[in-house]
């Protein structure tokens, strides 16, 4: 069974903290991905550029319209993603507790995958 | 066979299907992997019962048959559907089921069963209504209609949370397990949790005509007793002690009139002797383990109020000093107002006073009708009537209980003699103005 972690954080938190922060939790995710890699549950993931990066479509009366910025605001962004293998929910949360951003007061969706393409 | 034997044995199948219907519906689930298929298969194999045992004679272990005959009529069904069904699929289900390890009847694993579904029903991925609903649903056997009534929701909202949990259980893939001992912590905090909320709502209702529910508290303590028999965890067998010394005072904490009775008026001669022994004996191993809690200190608690002879007898200072250790561990504001009520009671209404003063002060509480009823209660101790009167009037305002309003009411009538509230007006002022120094002399 897969399931993506999605990782959520405060942009504007995210560049509040120092470089040297930064490098810190971006090396524990290198390590988590390396031990999950290992251990045969890591699928793949990528991290996300800001949310300043970002461009939305929609389609209005058939017509595609094109705007700047991420589809909803929120006080959180999604930062990155991991997809992972697992036996059931608890493997999946246990792993997505090891997530870096969590004790810097990022938050963690877990989602099932109902298939995948 | 005669028809009376053949009566005999229906009954006896009805018999054990109120005992032990749900404890074969946790061994089913986890041997089908599935709540719904678990249910068919369940009221298959009682089925087959009604059939075959009259005629083939009751079998020496009617629980394991059960368990072995549902299954099979389980995946005889998965079978049947195979045909609209991709082959592979169908192997998949059928080969999962039948490889199951060869322990699935035998009495020890079958409370395991039932343990593995309480922990997967009060799984923290659910909403705490959601668990609170599919335990009673799934664990106590209670219908859909019978919950929905218990907390007063409409019967397809119930019926709908507990369709989206199983679904969730299903889709998420919520495991079937007794967690490991390095969770196990956290996961028991949310049974209980689930437990103790069933109690209350069972032991004061927080809305409606009745003062209790009966059958919520008797489905809690039920629970509690499952989980201290499988897991002797501290703070499981301390939160059973809170039930029982609770449960104890049950017949005397109302009048034939279905009044309250508070607990310093309560005829202590009603109070359950068995249940306070029990729960006494309960907190004694809980507290002999140095690793409790909060359930613990609450129960230790309840059982100063059930060990005072009378009312006057008890040890407020004891109580006191649990509820700052309480206090402590869990800091909430309604704990900080049981404990004031307590200071009151140990050092004078005024020393209360302060303390919920505080409490209010730090802005908690305020919509809360019991805050508002205690301050009037020690306003009226302290023979401060005005402030007693006012303080009633707020506590009725958010009381959404019945029983609760009407003692509010009655107590607000005590407070007013005849002439009406007026009069109750200029007599408190009357006596306050008796408390001034000089009118003293």
């Amino acid at each position: 069974m897969q399931y993506l972690l999605l990782c959520c954080f405060e942009e504007a938190r995210w560049e509040a903290l120092s470089a040297t922060e930064r490098d810190r939790v971006m090396h524990d995710y290198s390590a988590l991905i390396e031990s999950l890699g290992k251990s045969g549950h890591y699928v793949g993931g990528a991290k996300l550029a800001s949310t300043r990066a970002a461009t939305t479509l929609r389609e209005r009366a058939g017509t595609p319209v094109v705007t700047d910025g991420p589809y909803a605001e929120t006080k959180e962004q999604l930062g990155g993603y991991h997809l992972i293998e697992c036996r059931d929910l608890d493997e999946a949360l246990a792993i997505a507790q090891r997530i870096p951003t969590l004790p810097v007061g990022g938050t963690v969706e877990v989602r099932p995958i109902e298939y995948r393409a | 066979m005669s028809a009376d034997v053949q009566d005999n044995i229906a009954e006896r199948i009805d018999a054990l299907y109120r005992s032990d219907s749900r404890r074969i519906f946790a061994t089913l689930i986890r041997l089908l992997g599935d709540f719904d298929i678990a249910e068919e298969a369940l009221h298959d194999a009682f089925r087959s019962a009604l059939e075959q045992w009259p005629r083939d004679g009751v079998p020496a272990n009617p629980r394991a048959w059960l368990v072995s005959t549902g299954r099979f009529k389980a995946i005889d069904g998965i079978r049947r559907r195979a045909r609209f069904r991709p082959i592979d699929d169908v192997a998949d289900a059928v080969e999962a089921i039948v490889d199951e390890s060869v322990r699935f009847a035998d009495d020890e694993s079958i409370e395991d069963d039932r343990l593995r579904l309480v922990f997967t029903c009060c799984h923290p991925a659910l909403s705490p209504d959601a668990q609170v609903a599919l335990t009673l649903r799934e664990v106590c056997g209670l219908t859909t209609e019978a919950i929905a009534q218990a907390f007063l929701t409409p019967a397809p909202t119930l019926a709908q949370r507990i369709v989206r949990a199983k679904a969730k259980i299903r889709d998420a893939r919520i495991p079937y397990v007794v967690p490991d001992a390095h969770e196990l912590p956290a996961r028991l905090d949310s049974v209980l949790r689930v437990v103790y909320l069933v109690f209350n709502e069972g032991y004061s209702a927080s809305s409606g005509d009745a003062l209790t529910r009966v059958d919520l508290s008797a489905e809690a303590i039920r629970l509690g007793r499952l989980i201290v028999d499988m897991l002797p965890d501290a703070e499981a067998i301390g939160l059973l002690a809170l039930m029982l010394l609770h449960e104890s005072r049950r017949a005397a904490r109302s009048s034939a009139e279905g009044e309250i009775v508070l607990l310093e008026a309560q005829d202590r001669a009603q109070w359950n002797a068995a249940l306070i022994r029990e729960g006494n004996e309960l907190l004694s191993r809980a507290l002999a383990s140095r690793r409790f809690g909060a359930y613990t200190l609450q129960a230790a608690i309840a059982a100063a109020h059930a060990n005072a002879p009378a009312s006057e007898h008890t040890n407020w200072a004891q109580i006191v000093a649990l509820y700052d250790v309480l206090l402590r561990i869990e800091p909430s504001p309604i704990v900080a107002l049981n404990r004031a009520v307590a200071v009151a009671m140990r050092d004078g209404p005024q020393a209360g006073l302060a303390e919920i003063d505080a409490i209010e002060g730090r802005g908690e509480l305020a919509g809360y009708h019991l805050l508002h009823a205690a301050r009037a209660d020690l306003c009226r101790r302290a023979g401060d009537a005005h402030a007693a009167k006012q303080a009633y009037e707020r506590a009725l305002a958010l009381a959404k209980q019945q029983p609760e309003r009407r003692f509010l009411m009655r107590r607000l009538a005590e407070l007013t003699p005849k002439g009406g509230p007026d009069a109750a007006f200029r007599h408190d002022r009357r006596s306050s103005s008796a408390a001034t120094p000089k009118s003293r002399v």
